[in-house]
Formats: C-alpha cells, structure tokens, sequence
C-alpha cells in the first residue's frame, strides 16, 4: 500500500484515501485556506501532470532526426517542448509547494520507476508514425478541454499556465488530427497503419479519464476539472476526426490502470535508464 | 550548422566572354543575383552544390546532438538542445527552399544526399561520446560556422545571403550557449573539466578541416570569390578562428591539444601546428568514424517515412478531386 501510493521522491506520503482509487466519496476541502491535505493532493496532481508531460515529451524527442519529413523533424520537437515546458511548471510548482530545496530536476531525474504517476499510453514506445501520431492526437483531444476548464480553477499558478497551455494544444490537435486524417483517408498502407494504432491504443485511452479520490477531492476544491465535462469534449473532437479520417467509431473494450500509482510497464525503467543516466553517473553535479 | 570550405564545386561555364563580362560588373557593384537573372551555368551549379552541402550539413548535424536529447544532464539544457536541433532542421528548410529558386528540388537534392553524390560537413562524421560534446559542438562548430558564414551574409546570390542573416543570428546564440555549457564543465568538478578537456582534445583538429583543404590544394577558391560566393580563402577563415577561439578556451582553463600553438607577434595572429589533411580526405571521402551511419540514419528516416509522404499526397489528391465535383 506504501509503495503504490507513496508520493515517493517528494519525501511525503499521499493522504490514506489515495489507497483507495475506487473510493468516490468526496472529501470536503476547503476552499481558500488550502489544509495540508489539499495541499497534498495538488502535489499528487502535480506529479501526474508533470510526468505525463515529461514522459510523452521525452518519447517524441525521440523523433527528433528521424521523422518521415523535414517538416515533422521540426514539428515533433515543437511539441516535445511545449509538453517538457509543462512539466518543468509541474515540478517548479511542486518544489515551491515542498520547500525543501528540491529543483525541477529532483523529480524528472532522481524519482525511480515506481515513484512516476504518470498514465502508460505516454511511456509506451514510439512504434511507428501512425502511433506516435494518433497517440499525440489523444493526449491533445484530452489535455486541451482540461487547460480550457482549467483557466477558470481556483489554483491561480495552474489557471495562469492553462492560459497559455490551452493555445499550444490547440496546435497540437490540429497537428495531430490533420495527420489521423491524412493517414486514415490516405492510402491503403497508411489506413491500415492507423487502424493497427487504434487497435493498440485504445486499452490506454480510459486512464486518461480516471478519477480516484485525490481527483475528486481536487475537483470538489474547484482545482481540478470536472472529468466528464472533460471527457464530453474529447468524445467529441475524436469522433469528428474520426470520421473525417475514415475511421472505425472509438469504443474501447477495456482500459489499462496503474499508472497513477506508480504500477507502470517494463518500458518505463528503460526509459529512465535514458533520461536520467547523466544525474545517476555523476550525482550531485550541477550542468 | 555550416557549410564548411566547398568541395568539388565545378565552375567551368560555357557563356560567352561578352555575358560572362557583364556579369562580373553587376558582382563588382554590388548587385545581388535573384533567381530569375541570368547567370552563368557554371554559378548556378557552384551555388547549387555550397548550399546543398550546406543543407544536408544542417539535417545531418541533427544526428549527433539529437544523440544527447534523451540524456540532457536538467531540464533546462534538454529544453535548450531540443530547440537547438529543431533550429538545425528549420535552417536545413530554408536552405533547400534557397537551392529550390535554382531549380533543384529537395527530392533531388536529398536523392544525391542518399546516395553520396553532395557532401555534408565532415565534422558530424564524429561521433558524440559525452555530453561536453554538447557544449563543444556549439562553442567550435558553430563558432566554425559562423566565421564561414558571416561573410556569406554578403554572397551575390541574393536568396542565400538572405536565408544567412537569420542563420547566423541562431548559429551565435547557439555558439554562446555551447560555450556555456562548456564553461559549467570548465568551473565544474575535477571529472567534469576532464569530460570538458577531453571532448576539445577530440574535436579541436576535425573542427580546424570545417574550413576545408589549404588554400594551396583548394581549386574552386578563385572563381568563387571572383563571383562573390566566398569572400574569404579557407586558410584565412581558419586563422580567424584559431584566433577568436585560442583567448576562449584560456578563460575556460582549458587547453588546446597543440603543443605547436603559440602568438606570433609579426602577423598579430596564432600559428599553429600541422593538420592532419589526410584524416579529412578519409572522412570526406566516406571512411570517417561515422559516416556510414550518419547516411544509414538519413536513408532509414526516408525509407521509414516513404508511406506517411504517400498518404499525405494521397489524401491531397482526394481533396482536390472531391473540390473539382
């Protein structure tokens, strides 16, 4: 129960009902005077955030170099910075939350595997342009609704960043949904292509969506969006571009879970070998 | 990044004395050639192939610092790399647009890529080993460049010079940031100024070939600067720098791998020791450490993305049928 929901790595640990994700009872917060357990809670939001960010950033740098086209050797990056200047918010906000001396980069290099919140879709690998790009489109078709919400929430650092957030995956959807189109309207290879993405996609679509106690208590405190208003919006941007795309109607089966309480998958510790080799070789050091 | 000294340009022109004279007196007054002026074919193809060695040294370029993306030391320097390597590409893209008002397509420009045809700076035949590369590929690379390039702001073709002036604002802000990366590692722990100090003793002599063969070996000097293509010879763009560069790495503490280094009072410049012109014909002529992967790489993004260019133009085509009904 500790390990699962530890927010280990910010040197606390999560509130009790964190242990209970399927609890639905709201807890009451209060409003202005954020208590230790609200404060908690947006920790716990933070970290989500900031990791889901970071990971999907890292996963599309990958890219960098290599993509089909000139133009998408520019635009990959493009949006690996947008998500990695969200994350860097995330875990400046959680540090000033802390106050322990901890830097942005505590978090993104000095956290192990099982201390990362973030939701599978973003760590899994690249496989190829259909994937990465349909996966971009649903994070995008997500998080926009969620800034969008977000500019009128009570934490004013978060309402300030969605102000800009909202404007950067608007791009993204576009970006991304213009090329969902292309591909599932384009060719017999291409359609194909996106089909198989969809098919491996899907699973990780729900987690997204997913609200556990400390989403509710953070939602009741009017910090957090409303997921089914989120949710609505995200419906509907998939099923016009999926139908402009030629696509098959989004239904997934069954969703993946675990990712929010640090139950990732074998690719995760791979992935951190990468991104926090030179802090583990060469602790303490500043660059 | 940079074009480094031209290689394999071919100037030979076949126009008659009477076109080529007037030619020359718009070059000697300063006039920029525009893309729809006449010109002597043998300008056009010099052109064609600086700025199309030019490109593909930017899209290779982003091989070995994309190398480090996933292994940036903070955040913040991963930010600053990613946006670094993402100028690289947009520099690739409006050199490729620069080579297109000659008539040359970025499908055949990249084709001659693929296939060894046009040449790249030889600098990203090295490999990246450490993340002071990083910090070395911006201080000496693109400080390189920039020497090579600033006088390209004033070529006679007026599409490249133009394409220039905004390169070379990039190329500096990245030269300082590299120099700041190298400067951390300078004032850093004793493993972090031996990582600084290795990464110089491995690039310093391919770093002095950007500027391409001596003078005394290098054919396409003459006519090129005659057309104003190039303003300065390789030898003098290469002292430039081993003068800039020399009070830099002392301010770092670090020192220069050439025990022929020293200040020569009379030419109020740094003479400096032998350089190893066979090592660079290997490396230009397709042996270099990483040459063959630099390529691959290249050939596997293309090979990869054949499908996605396809689908988009596949998908264009239906648009533009379903605009036609």
């Amino acid at each position: 129960m500790v390990s699962a929901d530890n927010i280990a790595g910010i040197g606390m640990s999560a509130p009790d009902h964190a242990a209970q994700p399927q609890d639905p009872a709201p807890r009451q917060v209060p409003g202005d005077l954020p208590g230790r357990a609200q404060q908690d809670d947006l920790l716990a939001l933070l970290m989500r955030l900031g990791d889901d960010h970071l990971i999907l950033g890292h996963r599309l740098s990958e890219w960098c170099g290599h993509a089909p086209m000139l133009e998408e050797d520019l635009a990959l990056p493009n949006m690996a910075l947008d998500l990695l200047g969200t994350a860097r918010m995330c875990y400046g906000y959680a540090a000033e939350i802390e106050g322990s001396g901890k830097t942005e980069d505590d978090y993104a290099f000095l956290r192990d595997g099982t201390a990362f919140r973030h939701i599978l879709m973003v760590e899994q690998p690249n496989g190829d342009f259909a994937y990465t790009i349909l996966r971009q489109f649903f994070f995008a078709a997500f998080m926009h609704p969620f800034w969008q919400e977000m500019t009128g929430l009570a934490d004013p650092r978060l309402a300030a960043h969605a102000q800009k957030a909202v404007k950067e995956l608007a791009y993204h959807i576009r970006h991304s949904g213009e090329w969902v189109i292309r591909l599932g309207d384009g060719t017999p290879e291409s359609a194909r292509r996106i089909g198989d993405a969809l098919d491996a996609l899907s699973p990780y679509v729900g987690e997204l969506f997913e609200t556990d106690s400390i989403s509710i208590a953070l939602t009741t405190a009017g910090v957090l969006p409303d997921m089914e208003v989120v949710q609505r919006q995200f419906d509907a941007t998939v099923a016009q571009t999926f139908r402009a795309a030629t696509l098959p109607d989004y239904a997934p089966e069954f969703a993946h879970s675990g990712g929010r309480r640090g139950r990732h998958t074998e690719y995760l510790g791979h992935l951190l070998a990468e991104l926090q080799f030179m802090q583990r070789a060469y602790p303490g050091q500043s660059w | 990044m940079y074009s480094q000294g031209l290689i394999g340009a071919d100037g030979r022109t076949a126009e008659d004395q009477d076109f080529l004279n007037r030619f020359q007196a718009r070059i000697d007054d300063e006039q920029k050639i525009e893309p729809n002026d006449p010109m002597p074919e043998g300008y056009r193809r010099t052109l064609v192939r600086q700025i199309g060695q030019h490109a593909h040294s930017e899209i290779v370029g982003m091989l070995p610092e994309g190398n480090w993306i996933t292994r940036a030391p903070s955040l913040r320097r991963k930010a600053s790399l990613l946006a670094k390597v993402q100028d690289e590409g947009g520099h690739g893209l409006y050199l490729y647009s620069a080579a297109e008002t000659l008539g040359v397509s970025r499908e055949q420009m990249t084709e001659e890529l693929l296939t060894g045809k046009a040449k790249y700076s030889s600098i990203f035949n090295y490999p990246t080993l450490s993340w002071a590369d990083i910090g070395t590929i911006g201080w000496l690379v693109d400080g390189a460049a920039i020497m090579n390039q600033i006088p390209l702001c004033r070529c006679s073709y007026g599409p490249y010079a133009r394409a220039m002036i905004r390169i070379c604002k990039e190329e500096s802000f990245h030269q300082r940031q590299g120099y700041e990366i190298v400067m951390k590692l300078a004032q850093g722990s004793p493993e972090q100024k031996a990582m600084a100090q290795e990464s110089l003793d491995r690039f310093w002599q391919p770093v002095l070939m950007m500027f391409g063969p001596p003078d005394s070996e290098s054919q396409n000097t003459d006519q090129s600067t005659r057309w104003k293509i190039k303003r300065f010879t390789n030898d003098e763009l290469r002292q430039k720098f081993v003068d800039a560069t020399v009070p830099q790495a002392e301010f770092l503490g670090l020192t220069i791998p050439d025990p022929d280094l020293k200040w020569n009072e009379d030419k109020q410049g740094f003479d400096f020791g032998p350089i190893d012109w066979d090592e660079f014909w290997r490396v230009v002529k397709g042996k270099g450490p990483m040459n063959r992967q630099r390529v691959e790489a290249r050939q596997k993004a293309w090979d990869d993305g054949a499908w996605v260019r396809e689908a988009a133009l596949a998908h264009a085509e239906k648009r533009r049928a379903m605009a036609a009904e």
